[in-house]
């Protein structure tokens, strides 16, 4: 199969392998996929006291694609603020790696990997709130 | 020595299971029959055909004495093993129909069988597709329970192209001859790396092909018993009447010497060159082993083909790695099935985690493999797996004493 230069340049240059503290109260986790399907996606987002993603990092298991879908991920979600990072679509996600349709599932996968980290992120602040 | 200091070419070829290259001394046999002889070898009125049915009759020979066969008249030429498999299945099927509509097989048989078997079950034939271990071996037991009167034929490969497991085709062989039904086998990826004669091991039909033993593709061969009993197939191919009437069409007379000659080198230097290759393959398989953990060998550790390695590495996935070394051309399953992203239903039929069938890699070793290559790839591989699962979730949840099978995952 071609992968596109970018879904190369991501599989072999990853940005932001990593782990961050899944206990920290500011730090929301997603890991999604199934190990029976060949992908799971770890992303961990970091946010601070204004709102704004000051760190995310991922750890994938899955083809090029998926690696490459969630490595595009975290670079686009550092800087942003929770509400922005709410709004990315796994249609941008496909549309900048140029993911060919049988890969469309690997943005899937990292748009759902979005959505639960920044939701795992919320039900903490939620939790903090009531405290 | 020479091979020591010879530059490594890339990517280097580990994929021998899905095809090989023609053996040069195959070529220069070949050669003189595409222009200086290239006459047609049912032609019987001039010396062109004559030289080219002359040289037709001495591939047959060379073919027949690979395979143990008696008469050299029981080597049927065809395309190629899909070919084979489909004129031995159907062929029997169609002949005795009247006698019964019972086929017997493997769920690890290859596609060229188990689509053959299923079209023949649309027109009323039954099939029964048995089930193996984990090891990817036949129950000859299981064979035996599934024959009832109405079974015709039984089909069970004597290798298995993606794990290398070797099936028992002599003790199998001795039930169905035993119980008057026809055993077929194909054999393709097992000639001349394990033992196999269609005398000794009672086999009736035998599908082999040329390209997977240093020979051209686009030529294979059927073996059809004439004698104690004698096979009678309903051909699927009418014309000429050419093959005895079991295989209308043209010969390929080039491809066929090839594939002759091809018979003719592995017969006479196969053994040396197994022991070989057999080494090899063992030490990649140890500095892996050495090198990491958590993989798994795929198939029979024993009874498995000499130039097969399939094994799997947990927490990584099998495309992603091999895209990390495509500087060796192997697969993750077999060329015929690669085209689809599911994981190969020679795993699942063995009882293989669909996890752990994702992270399979087969590689295939032969005439051309060299140590170098060998230590090249296994140092690669190591490398690549060890960014793979610093990259993997899993690994670490399994480093972290997590049982990933205790996880409630979200099937997608």
């Amino acid at each position: 199969m071609a992968y596109s230069e970018k879904v190369i340049d991501h599989y072999e240059n990853p940005r932001n392998v990593g782990t961050l503290d899944k206990e920290d109260e500011s730090v929301g986790t997603g890991l999604v996929g199934a190990p029976a399907c060949g992908d799971v996606m770890r992303l961990q987002i970091k946010v601070n006291d204004d709102g704004v993603i000051q760190d995310a990092k991922f750890k994938t298991f899955g083809c090029g694609s998926a690696i490459a879908s969630s490595s595009l991920a975290t670079e686009w979600l550092k800087g942003k603020t929770v509400d922005e990072a709410d709004t990315i679509k796994n249609s941008m996600i496909a549309e900048e790696l140029n993911l060919p349709p049988v890969k469309i599932h690997c943005s899937v996968l990292a748009e759902d990997a979005i959505k639960s980290a920044i939701a795992d992120f919320r039900a903490k602040q939620a939790a903090k709130r009531e405290k | 020595m020479s091979e020591k200091t010879m530059a490594l070419k890339f990517p280097i070829y580990m994929d021998y299971h899905a095809t090989t290259p023609v053996d040069p001394r195959v070529i220069e046999a070949m050669l003189p029959y595409f222009n200086a002889k290239f006459g047609n070898a049912a032609s019987r009125s001039h010396s062109y055909g004559w030289t080219a049915e002359e040289a037709v009759s001495i591939a047959r020979e060379r073919v027949a004495a690979l395979i143990g066969a008696k008469n050299p008249k029981e080597i049927v030429f065809t395309s190629g093993a899909t070919e084979s498999d489909n004129l031995a299945i159907k062929g029997v099927a169609e002949f005795y129909k009247d006698k019964g509509n019972h086929i017997i097989t493997t769920k690890i048989e290859h596609k060229a069988v188990l689509d053959t078997c299923k079209r023949l079950e649309k027109e009323g034939y039954e099939v029964t597709y048995l089930d193996v271990g984990a090891d990817g071996l036949v129950d000859v037991d299981a064979v035996k329970r599934a024959i009832t009167d109405k079974t015709i034929l039984v089909s069970v490969m004597l290798a298995n192209n993606e794990v290398g497991t070797v099936q028992p085709i002599a003790e199998i062989g001795k039930v169905t001859r035993e119980r008057g039904i026809l055993l077929h086998s194909d054999a393709v990826q097992g000639i001349g790396k394990v033992p196999f004669d269609v005398e000794a091991f009672n086999v009736d039909l035998a599908s082999i092909t040329a390209h997977k033993m240093y020979g051209p593709k686009g030529v294979g061969a059927l073996y059809v018993r004439r004698s104690k009993p004698r096979v009678r197939l309903t051909a699927q191919m009418d014309g000429g009447g050419h093959e005895f009437g079991m295989r209308s069409g043209t010969l390929n007379v080039p491809g066929i010497v090839g594939f002759g000659a091809a018979a003719e080198i592995m017969r006479t230097e196969g053994a040396d060159e197994v022991k070989r290759v057999q080494k090899l393959r063992d030490r990649l398989l140890t500095t892996l082993e050495k090198n990491l953990d958590a993989i798994q060998v795929n198939g029979h550790r024993e009874k498995r083909l000499p130039h097969n390695l399939n094994v799997s590495f947990s927490f990584v996935e099998g495309e992603a790695l091999l895209m990390a070394i495509k500087d060796v051309a192997c697969s993750s399953g077999s060329a015929c099935t690669s085209a689809s992203l599911e994981p190969s239903y020679v795993l699942h039929s063995m009882g293989i985690g669909d996890d752990l069938a994702h992270s399979s890699i087969r590689f295939g070793l032969g005439r051309w493999t060299t140590e170098e290559e060998v230590d090249y790839v296994a140092d690669l591989v190591t490398k690549k797996v060890q960014k793979l699962r610093d990259m993997s979730p899993l690994y670490e949840m399994h480093k972290e004493g997590i049982d990933l099978n205790s996880v409630q995952w979200a099937a997608h």
